[in-house]
């Protein structure tokens, strides 16, 4: 992590650290445009840019008609002519009509121009259930992207994080999606430094050392995996959590060295288990380090239904808890 | 580009309405109009011949393209064209060998050989990196207009250009409406040619008059007829300079037709007449627009022999440079994925 001088810091949860980095990039540079739905006066239906409007003018806190393939494809066309637009999509539920801009145009722009013309753009939202959010304000999105070569995406789990690697993804010269897990958004609070640092975009963070196996994650999982595992210490079962922070590119080789060195990964994610993240990592891994593997690969991911419902039952059957993931974990270690 | 008007050279030619046009840029007009056939018709010869693998044309699209690029300011405006548009490319600037290294996807290419034919980017001329998606640089477009907005670089605008299909496209509406909102400095431009391949416009849309459409949004629309070169300068130059100086986004219809098929990979016989093609031929912009230099005294049938048997050896040339310039390597396709130094998994 590259900390600026100042050595002190602010508690922040999510929701904080994603506006403080945000009012930051505005005031530090004025290429940077935010462009969105209610993101003027409202601030942002999670009030991320609260104010904005008033310190900033509505030139550069620009609220959109509703049409997310425009906001994300004007954003492109500012980015090719020299402005730093941050787009952001309420919900990420609510992509899909961007698809083409994010998946043909921006993450081609480099590619097809052969670097004559590039795409330094931020796409944020957020994104994950376990908020009530029924089937349109609970999807993840990352699977649907993360296929895409031209596309980085992050996905932080804590507020130093989220500020570290927000401001890697303004300072980014590629279009980069920045996804905000919106249960995490208030839940998480932590120590954020102060000043401006950055942390660099494909380095996972293992956040906890153990030796009998190793537990990929991220997201709000990661808060989860970081309970089980807690628990299992108190049995003297030792569990490597790794918080991926960056989806796309992965940071291959720390789990890599760490599977080597536990022999057994489960990997957890909210997203549906069928050709979710998961699914990549397994066959990196399969490829990469089998002969280190003693026991097969395990994903506990949602199943693949098209969405969690509203009701509490069917939120809670799709979703996973920390005791779930204990319930794994332990499998895995005795495996 | 100065602007003068010309008395005609002769006594008994014919005067027209030449909205400004010097004779040098009526010649330097028509010379665009040529150049365009002459290369689109080296793309399907070279098709034909097995050397390269697809080729597009936009013959009937030349007086709307030859006009429209009289109206941008090479240094100062931004192109966002679509893949039908080689004649606005070469009126801005383009070089008939850039053409050839896209046709023959060779490394010299803008796009070092990535993308398919009359697909450019070059940044010094201000032209957009497109692709071939239906109505996706409609928002690129707007975007840049809102940097020049946003930047107070007054003096210049953004010249969007699409097809009629291209209108039915939810971010052709998104694009424009945006744009009105924000009284952004562009342009957009439909080439009507009638045809989106084999679907006619009386399938993507009941009003067959698109610039009506304008009014919908709150901005000026105008129809032009595409066949005249001088009309679709006129139009468009008024749009240009009304964006150019804080007046908004215009919506130009130029109502023109595409002769020949979609791409070499179509047959057109499959979905439209003979008949209704060899009628539409009679207004072919091109032989219009050298009848009326010819009766305006502007240019004389030895001159329009002299331009084109120059524009064919620029095009021979260019054709055998190209062709003899290397393909890119195959350890290309892994460039320019991202910034610096990233190495894409194999
Ligand atoms: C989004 C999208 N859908 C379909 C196509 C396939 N396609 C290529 S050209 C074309 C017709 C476009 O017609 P129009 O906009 O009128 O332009 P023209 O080719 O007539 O100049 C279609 C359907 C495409 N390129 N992009
Ligand atoms: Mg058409």
């Amino acid at each position: 992590m590259a900390v600026s001088s100042s050595a002190t810091s602010t508690v922040m949860n999510n929701v904080e650290a994603v506006r403080a980095t945000l009012y930051e990039a505005m005031k530090n540079d004025d290429r940077t445009v935010i462009i969105g739905e209610d993101v003027g006066p409202r601030g942002n239906v999670f009030l991320i840019t609260k104010d904005f409007i008033n310190e900033f003018g509505a030139e550069r806190v620009i609220d959109t008609p509703i049409a997310e393939a425009s906001i994300v494809g004007i954003a492109v066309g500012m980015a090719m002519e020299g402005l730093r637009p941050i787009a952001e999509i309420q919900f990420a539920d609510f992509i899909y009509p961007a698809f083409n801009q994010i998946v043909g145009e921006a993450a081609k722009t480099r590619y097809r121009s052969n670097g004559e013309y590039t795409c330094p753009l931020v796409i944020r939202t957020p994104y994950g259930g376990g908020v009530r959010g029924a089937l349109s304000h609970s999807v993840s999105i990352e699977a649907l992207f993360y296929h895409v070569p031209g596309l980085k995406i992050v996905a932080p789990a804590f507020p130093a994080d989220v500020k570290g690697l927000l401001n890697a993804a303004i300072d980014d010269p590629d279009p980069v999606m920045f996804l905000e897990h919106k249960k995490t958004y208030r839940l998480i609070k932590g120590e954020v430094p102060d000043g401006h640092y950055t942390i660099p975009i494909g380095k996972a963070n293992v956040l906890k050392e153990g030796s009998q196996l190793t537990v990929v994650s991220y997201g709000l999982y990661v808060h989860w995996a970081l309970e089980a595992a807690q628990q299992l210490q108190a049995d003297n079962l030792s569990v490597e959590v790794i918080d991926l922070r960056s989806i796309r590119p992965m940071d291959r080789t720390t789990i890599l060295n760490s599977v080597e060195k536990t022999r057994k990964l489960l990997i957890v994610h909210e997203d549906n288990k069928f050709g979710g993240i998961g699914a990549e990592i397994s066959a990196m891994v399969a490829e990469e380090a089998l002969f280190h593997l003693d026991a097969p690969i395990r994903r506990l991911c949602a199943p693949d239904v098209p969405a969690m419902g509203y009701a509490l039952p069917l939120e809670e059957e799709y979703m996973s808890s920390p005791a779930k993931m204990a319930a794994a974990m332990r499998e895995m270690v005795r495996f | 580009m100065s602007v003068h008007n010309d008395a005609p050279s002769s006594a008994k030619a014919k005067a027209f309405e030449r909205h400004g046009l010097s004779d040098a840029q009526l010649i330097a007009m028509f010379r665009i109009m040529l150049a365009q056939r002459v290369l689109e018709n080296r793309g399907f010869q070279l098709n034909r011949q097995g050397k390269i693998p697809f080729a597009s044309a936009s013959e009937g699209h030349e007086a709307v393209q030859a006009g429209a690029a009289m109206a941008f300011e090479r240094g100062k405006d931004i192109l966002v064209p679509y893949y039908r548009d080689l004649g606005l490319e070469l009126g801005i600037g383009l070089t008939p060998y850039e053409v050839l290294l896209s046709l023959f996807a060779r490394a010299a290419d803008h796009s070092a050989g990535r993308q398919f034919p009359h697909h450019y980017a070059n940044r010094t001329l201000g032209l957009h990196t497109i692709s071939s998606v239906i109505a996706a640089q409609l928002p690129h477009a707007v975007g840049a207009a809102y940097a020049l907005q946003y930047r107070k670089e007054r003096g210049r605008a953004v010249l969007v250009t699409f097809g009629d299909g291209a209108t039915s496209e939810g971010e052709w509406h998104e694009s424009i409406n945006f744009a009105a909102v924000h009284a952004l400095p562009i342009v957009f431009l439909c080439e009507n040619n009638e045809w989106a391949i084999s679907t006619p416009l009386s399938k993507q849309t009941a009003q067959p008059d698109l610039y009506k459409r304008a009014e919908g949004y709150g901005i000026p629309g105008v129809m032009v007829d595409g066949m005249d070169a001088i009309a679709c300068y006129a139009a468009v130059k008024e749009a240009m300079d009304r964006a150019r100086c804080g007046g908004g986004p215009t919506l130009v219809e130029a109502k023109c037709y595409r002769f020949l098929s979609h791409t070499t990979d179509d047959d057109d016989r499959t979905y439209r007449s003979r008949e209704e093609v060899v009628e539409r031929r009679k207004s072919d912009p091109v032989p219009r627009f050298e009848a009326l230099l010819a009766e305006g005294g502007i240019l004389t049938a030895e001159d329009a022999q002299a331009l084109k048997r120059s524009i064919l050896d620029e095009a021979n040339q260019a054709t055998d440079r190209a062709e003899s310039m290397p393909y890119p390597l195959p350890q290309d396709l892994y460039d320019n994925v991202y910034a610096d130094g990233w190495q894409p998994w194999r």
